[in-house]
């Protein structure tokens, strides 16, 4: 019999369910929580061994710029961890094309590489999940 | 007057009522996300360079900097810091800080 340490215990039906999750980020990265408290849930979920993707429209593709300092505004810079959520097995980012493109913004001004999806694309992939959050 | 401006310009409408009825010779500010406004190639961008025909746009280089936007900032906006901000602040009569 194999026993885990901690935690109830769980019957196997419910340990082994894989759910779509995705997670929708629409908010520029320091001016509110919300992109912070996103990463966290993600990295919950990831932990959970589910199929996550995260996906950047709106204000969201600015949590992707790269070279973001935080030092003078005293505020902790969590863009890093973009680039550690490979390592947690999360390695579907997808990112609106439009929303780049009104920004002023391509790929090459991303810390991470990702899938420029159109918004019919984007909508496609949101049909598939099991479930859905935004942010 | 200096008119202070913190939001996106995508996610509120405020920089673009701000403008609508902020007068010749004043100040505006951005900060925080409002500092996007001020990036090159971003949809406000002729908004802001049509409102520096007749008012001074200056922006926070620290929140510029902690959004990794400091290098694509617009030709003609005046970067300040922290005391920058309070000179600015000291020398106008007002303040309206833009909600």
């Amino acid at each position: 019999v194999n026993k885990t340490t901690g935690g109830a215990d769980a019957p196997e039906e419910t340990s082994g369910t894989i759910k779509k999750f995705m997670f929708v980020n629409r908010k520029a990265p320091y001016g509110t929580i919300y992109a912070l408290e996103a990463l966290e849930v993600v990295l919950i979920s990831a932990a959970f061994d589910q199929d996550v993707s995260m996906v950047f429209v709106d204000d969201g593709v600015y949590e992707l710029v790269k070279g973001q300092h935080t030092k003078a505004i005293e505020v902790k810079n969590f863009s890093p961890i973009y680039r550690a959520l490979e390592g947690y097995d999360i390695e579907k980012l997808y990112v609106d094309e439009e929303s780049l493109k009104a920004r002023g913004l391509t790929t090459e001004s991303l810390l991470v590489p990702v899938e420029v999806l159109n918004s019919a694309q984007i909508g496609e992939l949101m049909d598939q999940q099991d479930v859905v959050i935004s942010f | 007057m200096l008119h202070i401006v913190n939001k996106s310009p995508f996610e509120r409408n405020v920089l673009e009522s701000c403008l609508r009825f902020c007068r010749n010779e004043s100040a505006v500010l951005l900060i925080e996300d409002g500092v996007y406004a001020v990036t090159r190639g971003n949809a406000a961008e002729p908004k802001v360079r049509q409102a520096m025909s007749h008012v001074k746009v200056y922006a926070l280089g620290p929140d510029l900097e902690a959004r990794g936007m400091q290098d694509t900032v617009i030709d003609g906006v005046k970067l300040v810091d922290y005391g920058g901000f309070v000179d600015l602040v000291a020398e106008h009569k007002a303040v309206q800080s833009w909600l």
